[in-house]
């Protein structure tokens, strides 16, 4: 065989069709390809896409800016890792806001205009605890909650969160966009067994784990 | 900084030229302070920065009080600066409450300090003392939709309520 005098690329691919050819066939050759072919659906292929080529939107508000848009997306954390490098300047082009510190009343007709803006799909991370409730500043001056004037995906509590917390927000984010419902909540809240289709919904019968695991977290409710 | 007996002097003065204007002087920690009438605000600080041996000639600051359970209520404060001689001297005049819907009211010293632009528009926003003359008295910092004047001690600080943990019984 010529392979030699190919591209070196082409010599691996022809070598692995070799290779393949004639060596495996039967039950064999079936395993062989069900482990390096995978079967999705268009929607899930499309969310694996969405949740990791995220845009962020260049925007800060407050000290939380520091750690959030700066930090993270400079060599030390690098956002870039997962997907997330590129800031956009305008909201046009970004996807996903990430409210870095308390907003003021006046800024919050910015904010939502600018969250308005964005194409859909659009997540919005409120980052700290003064975008998020308010914080230290119960006052006059600043909104109790940025949810209070528009959606927010994702809550990173701290003052400000370090890096790896808003890291751990946005891998939190990107299971969300992959529709992956399930953000950790029940094992922190110990409510184990209180799904919907475990209490035997219309549509499926509970597990025999799942009904007794159901059992048990509500006699530790009532006792 | 004029020491207490240098202050007397510049009462005497002043009151030599623009009688009834000061109202009393005071000296603590080192700061000369003039309480004036506030009728007679701009020709006194007039007097103070064109005055030959005095040229306060630097506004360095421009702000208010709020003395609720006293009366007069409010007290607007001017900052002024000698360059030269590296003093400085506080001007007070006292205004008070007129009551309701009303709001309290003292001639802008714009005319002889343009710095008191901004800081006469950020006391109008946060306290509601409107400026006599002032070219363009609207808020500067909160919206301009606002309604009320949240640095006064009557206002409600706002925010939520919180129930903590370590407060819930209080609370109820």
């Amino acid at each position: 065989m010529e392979i030699e005098k190919r591209d070196p690329l082409l010599a691996k691919q022809v070598t692995a069709r070799d290779m393949l050819r004639g060596d495996l066939d039967g039950a064999d050759l079936e395993r062989y390809v069900e482990e390096r072919v995978v079967t999705t659906t268009f929607e899930k292929m499309l969310n694996l896409a969405r949740a990791n080529s995220i845009f962020p939107l260049t925007f800060g508000l407050a000290c939380c800016a520091i750690e959030a848009p700066i930090s993270i997306v400079t060599a030390r954390y690098d956002l870039a890792r997962f997907g997330a490098e590129a800031l956009r300047a305008s909201p046009r082009q970004a996807d996903l806001i990430i409210l870095s510190g308390r907003v003021s009343i006046k800024m919050a007709p910015v904010v939502r205009r600018l969250y308005d803006q964005m194409l859909e799909p659009k997540w919005a991370i409120s980052m700290g605890a003064c975008s998020s409730s308010g914080g230290m500043f119960a006052n006059y001056a600043v909104v109790q909650g940025a949810d209070k004037f528009m959606p927010i995906d994702m809550h990173i509590p701290g003052c400000p969160p370090r890096p790896e917390a808003v890291m751990y927000g946005f891998s939190k984010l990107q299971r969300k966009i992959m529709g992956n419902p399930d953000q950790g909540w029940r094992a922190r809240y110990n409510a184990a067994g209180t799904e919907e289709w475990a209490r035997g919904g219309p549509r499926s019968e509970p597990s025999a784990e799942a009904a007794a695991a159901y059992e048990e977290a509500r006699e530790l409710t009532l006792a | 900084m004029p020491d207490a007996p240098g202050l007397e002097l510049i009462r005497q003065e002043i009151e030599r030229d623009l009688p009834g204007s000061v109202g009393g002087t005071s000296y603590e920690h080192g700061c000369a302070a003039m309480i004036v009438d506030p009728e007679q605000i701009l020709a006194v600080l007039g007097w103070l920065k064109e005055t030959p041996g005095q040229n306060y000639g630097f506004l360095s600051s421009l702000h208010v009080a709020d003395y609720l359970p006293a009366e007069p209520r409010f007290g607007v404060h001017y900052e002024l600066l000698n360059f030269d001689r590296r003093e400085r001297l506080r001007v007070k005049a006292m205004l008070a409450d007129p009551g309701e819907d009303a709001l309290p009211e003292i001639d802008s010293v714009t005319a002889l300090f343009p710095t008191a632009d901004a800081q006469e528009r950020e006391s109008y926003d946060f306290f509601g003392i409107v400026f006599r003359g002032h070219p363009n008295l609207t808020r500067i910092l909160l919206p301009d939709d606002y309604v009320g004047w949240p640095q006064r001690r009557d206002f409600p600080v706002g925010g939520e309520p919180v129930t903590f943990t370590y407060n819930e019984h209080n609370r109820g």
